[in-house]
């Protein structure tokens, strides 16, 4: 019977130039003592060991540094099982916490030259990339709405939003870039400026 | 809005910050114990510091973490920002003094 | 073609490119890079506006943000209508119509008027003193009256249909102000590296070298533009109003983008709000032209002299063609020979000072200018434009010398030298200090990491604000380089007053206060504030009336408030002041700058935040089968929930009925997605869930589950739900809907700062699951086909029991939980599964009689069994014993959050307010939620002017099930009342009430095992 229900439904987005929506994944939230993360990370094949508020990747997993003791890891959809069943056995009886939240929220990626400009409509971090260099990720503020901002590459950030938010930040996202169809307003009136 | 430092993430807008009132207010080990009178003091008085204050805020929308800090409530400017369980940072020598 | 009064040649104006425009309804010709006001003197027109209090025609006193008085609505159609724009300010474009305000009928003639002839009964503070009795009289009279009489413009009748902008941005140097210092500061600061970004209000850069007749200055200027438009890493911002100065570097800019624009794109937004966040700022705003204070100094045709060679140099205006000045300062000089060279006649320059020598004075008298020394101006003539002046020498003792001699005119130029712009620096909490030499407060010690170059310290010469700016660009550069930029704002305590300012020009000092009048001598009004219509005598009287504070004279007067924030009118007051109280201005003191520097629109300030971006609105997984099945909704914080399901012909009172009907005799189904969530895993979650809520945990078996009580540490109920223990070492915690996110911040706070040793880890999962509630005699024959490998049996499956299994083959959690007082599940699955999940069990139900039920429902079924909902029995103030739910306490327990509370004498104090149920004596009568509960009639203390009241109405519903009203209600000594009668005022009048138990329905709760 599962078979049927194999399809996943995600919550309604605005959709526009700069922002598509990311295929399903499983995610889970994994929180534990330094050893413990890095006892998981051995057994996943990727550092759960990384520096504050950055990233590790290999060729089916993200790990996300959300905090100290709290990593987000990020995976294809019919990975869950496996992630989950792989980090129970390495860890034992080993103290820690490993949540599904697969559903909770959803990934969505904001590309194009007009990434940057898009995300400060409603970011407030330096999005520079000396600031917030590639394979950077943290929880911030979008506007009203709390995201997850990783930037994947100089002009390509993934962001996770919660799924109730996902409308409200998609939208967000839309009104942002509608202005932007239009020439750079910023550079273009500096040019008659004299 | 100010910039505030967090210990784990760095400097970051007080968007992603909670306030978290005044820092060191200890909840007694054993409450049952604690007189009537210092517990109506525990629960409700507070300093109203003018100069530096520690006070706790909380990394909410980041790493989500407590944190200590103390702030000068007349310029607004952080002297110092310590984790929890630790100790207040000495102040700089030429730090403004707390004004009676 | 442009206007009588424009120049043949010069000016940046685009000679090729006239643009029509209407004032007033008359129809003009301006050019391109013309303002509104520059374009009307072009037209010969002075006459903008009316003044604030007293209606007194007035002209254009500036040429830039400062002007005070040329304030007009510029209308694109009803919606699109901005009122108290400067027409110094407002760009020109093709159609533009504009209008004055505060006048009827007309600008020419205004009825208003009268109050200038009134204006002895005026004097500041007059509202406090005139409308003082009858005191009934404010509502209907005085405050009519004074709100039709004075005021400025009106805002738009229709919704704002532009859209705003947000952008945040950050640099290491921010440069405020695109006059000769700023260029120099962000082309030294770009030069070092460093992100710039340059911002100037005006729609080009160069500030007071677009006034500049002179080619050097120009080519610089052109030179300096192009290198930092080459350079990419500087940002360059016109149009951008920095209006405010707040903590930490933060800087807003108010960007306008279509302003200027005949027929804006509807996509573009009409202005962009910048939080610019600078690691150095660089403030170079200038420095604004101080008038002089004579009598009748307020016509039409009376300008600043900077203000003149504006118009002329820049718009090439001709502002008048009989020019008299009258000046402590050199510019009025420069205006003279430039007007001279443009073919006006220049009757007069009274200089104020006993000699005039500088190089301007000299140039002047060669071109065989008149100039009187030790001048000063008695009075002016003409009605809606000046016509005439009195001009007169004084000796030192301020006698006249000779007689005082009539000057026809028709333009009248003034400077009273420059004032230095401070009101950032100020705004940043950075120190004004009161400088001899040019006769202004310049900034002194700053708060924040800023730093102020050129005329706005006091650097007035052009060589030398260029130099002032270039090195304070280069410095801010290097200090912005130096610091490491994850050590923030730490340890900076405020910035040394700023290095010593290398050249001073002291012909720039000029006057401030009132001119000397001869002894003995009374003129008509002189100003001193011309937005809000001060005068010498209103400073007078307040002196006179022992305020001796400029703070309090500030109020008391009005003089430098609201918009214009004292431009033009700052020093002059003080000037006045210190001459009245005989005290050095430095002692008068300073009133605080307030932001914004000009007015800034509600648009911009909201920017996204309108509309549907207002707030997040936050659905669930079953929103739109709810929207398909014609829920009408409500809002619960940030949420949407179902409130009820009508159908076709229903009214809500119908509906709720029909859902609870089905749910007490059927089966009804319910989103209860909304509840918050946190899963509590780890060694130590028992031990967290004991410490922190009241109930006792330890016992609690995997796969059972618990009503939860969490209390404030002040002993009051804060938050409750239902609690399941899932495996050992796993709790999963549900919340209320409004309580989700506040209730884990609280515990994370124990956890992180009380508890540290505790291994326990806190998860949201309130937006994984979707919850279903499944609630009826019949639910679990609904259910019984969709479930695998879980057993329904009330035996295995008891009531506050929880199983993992599958669910219309999804894996789950299938809770046996009610809060309806009948036989009930509660599905939860992954949330993507959710509407999968809803609609098989919808269908399933369908023979059943399934009805779909929303939150009204949900809330009359949980009042008819006396369930409390927090927030609505709870207010902050009510503890466990109150709401009848003391057995959820476990008191055997040594600690638990706000254990320590209870034992407070006040919280068991027998007349605490207890919750109860109250029976209206007639049936039919629904009572109003937060209804006062008084006692019988017969009952009450005599002599009481009123009843005291005993309680308060929480909840009060018609009940379908009793078929009857019902209502809860917190009454002092509740529980004790059972049986008496009480009173509950209505809009019809007292209904008696009988005092009941709180549950209404199946009091032995038998329908709970279905």
């Amino acid at each position: 019977m599962a078979e049927r229900y194999s399809d996943r439904q995600p919550p309604p987005i605005t959709r526009s130039a700069v922002l598509r929506l990311l295929p399903p994944a499983a995610r889970h939230v994994l929180r534990g003592a330094p050893s413990v993360l890095a006892t998981a990370g051995d057994a996943l094949g990727l550092s759960l060991s990384m520096p504050a508020c950055r990233a590790s990747v290999n060729a089916t997993l993200a790990a996300l540094w959300l905090a100290p003791d709290e990593r987000l890891l990020l995976g294809e959809d019919a990975s869950a099982a496996d992630t989950s069943s792989r980090i129970a056995q390495a860890l034992g009886d080993q103290a820690h916490s490993l949540v599904d939240v697969s559903h909770r929220q959803l990934g969505l990626a904001i590309s194009g030259p007009h990434a940057v400009t898009v995300l400060a409509s409603g970011c407030p971090l330096d999005l520079d990339r000396s600031a917030f260099p590639v394979g950077m990720c943290t929880r911030t503020v979008l506007a009203k709405a709390e995201i997850v901002l990783w930037r994947i590459a100089d002009d390509d950030f993934h962001l996770e939003v919660w799924r109730s938010f996902a409308a409200y930040v998609s939208g967000l996202i839309a009104e942002a870039g509608r202005e932007l169809a239009l020439p750079d307003l910023a550079v273009a009136s500096s040019d008659r400026a004299t | 809005m100010l910039l505030i430092t967090c210990p784990y993430c760095g400097t970051r807008p007080e968007l992603e910050f909670a306030y978290g009132g005044q820092a060191h207010v200890a909840r007694p080990q054993d409450p049952a114990a604690v007189g009537a009178q210092d517990w109506a003091d525990f629960l409700y008085m507070r300093d109203n510091t003018r100069g530096v204050h520690a006070e706790r805020w909380r990394h909410t929308h980041g790493c989500g973490r407590f944190f200590n800090a103390l702030r000068d409530t007349r310029s607004d400017q952080f002297l110092g920002i310590y984790r929890v369980g630790e100790s207040a940072p000495a102040l700089p020598p030429d730090a403004p003094k707390e004004v009676p | 073609m442009s206007g009588a009064f424009r120049a043949a040649a010069g000016g940046s104006v685009d000679r090729s490119r006239p643009l029509r425009f209407r004032f007033d309804g008359a129809s003009f010709t301006g050019l391109a890079g013309d303002t509104l006001a520059s374009a009307l003197l072009a037209n010969g027109v002075h006459l903008l506006g009316r003044s604030f209090k007293y209606h007194r025609p007035r002209g254009l006193l500036a040429a830039g943000a400062e002007e005070p008085n040329a304030l007009v609505t510029v209308r694109r159609d009803q919606a699109r209508c901005t009122p108290n724009l400067r027409a110094t300010q407002v760009e020109l474009y093709e159609g533009l119509e504009a209008h004055s305000q505060n006048r009827w009928p007309s600008l020419a003639f205004d009825i208003g008027a009268i109050n200038d002839l009134l204006s002895p009964l005026f004097p500041a503070g007059f509202y406090y003193k005139t409308f003082m009795w009858p005191r009934r009289a404010w509502k209907t009279l005085y405050e009519p009256f004074i709100r039709a009489a004075a005021g400025l413009g009106r805002a738009p009748s229709e919704a704002d249909p532009d859209r705003y902008g947000n952008r945040y941005a950050h640099c290491d140097v921010l440069v405020v102000g695109a006059g000769p210092s700023g260029v120099a500061a962000a082309v030294a600061a770009g030069a070092a590296g460093a992100r710039v970004i340059l911002c100037d209000e005006q729609a080009q850069f160069g500030g007071s070298l677009l006034s500049d007749p002179d080619q050097p200055p120009a080519a610089w200027l052109a030179a300096s533009l192009a290198s930092l438009r080459s350079n990419a890493r500087v940002t360059l911002l016109p149009r951008s109003t920095a209006f405010g100065y707040f903590p930490h570097n933060l800087v807003a800019l108010n960007q306008r983008l279509t302003d200027h624009l005949h027929d804006p794109a509807s996509v573009q937004p009409r202005e962009r709000c910048w939080q610019v966040r600078a690691r150095e700022v660089v403030l170079a705003t200038g420095a604004i032209e101080r008038p002089l204070v004579f009598p009748g100094n307020d016509r039409p045709g009376i300008m600043l002299a900077a203000a003149a060679r504006s118009f002329l140099n820049r718009y090439a205006v001709i502002p008048g063609r009989r020019v008299v000045l009258i000046t402590a300062c050199d510019e009025a000089y420069r205006a003279a020979l430039e007007l001279h060279q443009a073919g006006s006649a220049i009757a007069m320059i009274g200089d104020l000072r006993a000699r005039a020598v500088g190089p301007w004075a000299e140039a002047a008298r060669t071109a065989g200018l008149p100039v009187q020394t030790q001048c000063t101006l008695l009075g002016t003539g003409g009605r809606l434009r000046v016509s005439s002046v009195r001009l007169a020498r004084l000796d030192a003792q301020q006698r006249l010398l000779g007689r005082p001699q009539i000057y026809a005119c028709d333009l009248v130029l003034m400077s009273g030298g420059f004032t230095p712009s401070v009101h950032l620096h100020s705004q940043s909490r950075g120190k004004l200090a009161w400088d001899e030499t040019v006769q202004s407060f310049i900034p002194a010690q700053a708060a924040e990491r800023t730093r102020s170059a050129g005329a706005c310290r006091g650097v007035f010469s052009l060589a030398a604000a260029i130099q002032d700016g270039s090195a304070a660009g280069a410095a801010a550069a290097r200090d912005a380089a130096a610091r490491d930029p994850a050590a923030g704002n730490a340890g900076f305590a405020g910035r040394a007053p700023e290095p010593p300012i290398p050249e001073r020009d002291a012909s720039m000092a000029g006057f401030s206060g009132a001119l000397p009048q001869p002894q003995a001598h009374t003129g008509s009004k002189a100003f001193v504030d011309w937005q809000n219509d001060v005068t010498t005598r209103d400073l007078a009287l307040a002196t006179r009336e022992g305020f001796a504070s400029i703070e309090h004279i500030k109020r008391y007067t009005t003089t430098g408030m609201a918009t214009d924030q004292g431009k033009t009118s700052n020093l002059n007051a003080l000037g006045f002041v210190s001459q009245r109280l005989d005290k050095a201005i430095a002692e008068v003191g300073l009133t605080t700058f307030r932001m914004p520097y000009t007015p800034v629109t509600f648009g911009s300030l909201a920017g996204f935040a309108r509309g549907e971006l207002f707030d997040p609105v936050r659905t669930t997984p079953l929103h739109d089968w709810a929207l398909r099945h014609g829920a009408v909704f409500e809002d619960v914080g940030l949420w949407k929930r179902a409130r009820y399901f009508p159908r076709a012909g229903e009214h809500m009172h119908a509906a709720v009925a029909r859902e609870c009907r089905a749910v007490r005799s059927a089966c009804g189904i319910f989103d209860a997605s909304t509840l918050g969530k946190i899963e509590v895993v780890g060694p130590d979650a028992v031990t967290l869930m004991n410490r922190l809520y009241a109930n006792a945990w330890n016992n609690l078996a995997i796969g059972r589950c618990r009503y939860g009580l969490l209390l404030r540490e002040d002993g009051f109920v804060l938050d409750d739900g239902v609690v399941a223990r899932t495996a050992e070492q796993r709790l999963h915690v549900t919340t209320t809907t409004g309580g989700a996110a506040r209730v884990l911040a609280l515990m994370e706070d124990y956890l992180q700062t009380e508890w540290r040793q505790l291994q326990v880890w806190l998860t949201s999962t309130t937006e994984q699951w979707a919850v279903i509630a499944l609630q009826g005699p019949e639910s679990r024959r609904v259910l019984q086909g969709l479930v695998e490998d879980i057993d329904l049996s009330a035996a295995a499956l008891p009531h506050m029991s929880v199983a993992r299994g599958r669910i219309c083959g999804v894996p789950g959690l299938l809770f046996r939980v009610s809060f309806t007082g009948e036989l009930g599940f509660e599905v939860n699955v992954p949330a993507d599964f959710a509407l999968t999940v809803w609609q098989a069990i919808y269908q399933a139900g369908a023979p059943y009689g399934m009805t779909s039920y929303g939150t009204e429902a949900m809330h009359v079924l949980r009042a008819e069994k006396g369930y409390i909902i927090i927030g609505q029995e709870t207010d902050g103030t009510v503890t466990a014993d109150d709401v009848g739910l003391s057995w959820a306490i476990g008191r055997s327990k040594p600690d638990f959050v706000g254990k320590r509370s209870l034992a407070r004498p006040a919280l068991s104090a027998v007349d605490r307010k207890q919750l109860v149920g109250l029976l209206t004596a007639d049936p039919n009568t629904v009572l109003e939620e937060g209804s006062q509960v008084l006692p019988a009639p017969g009952q009450r203390a005599p002599r009481l002017p009123a009843p005291r009241p005993i309680g308060h109405v929480t909840s009060s519903y018609h009940s379908p099930t009793l078929d009857r009203s019902i209502a809860l209600a917190l009454i002092a000594g509740g529980r004790a009342r059972i049986g008496q009668t009480l009173s509950v005022p209505t809009a019809a009048g007292e209904m008696p009430v009988t005092v009941t138990s709180a549950v209404f329905y199946d009091p032995q709760g038998a329908r709970l095992n279905g």
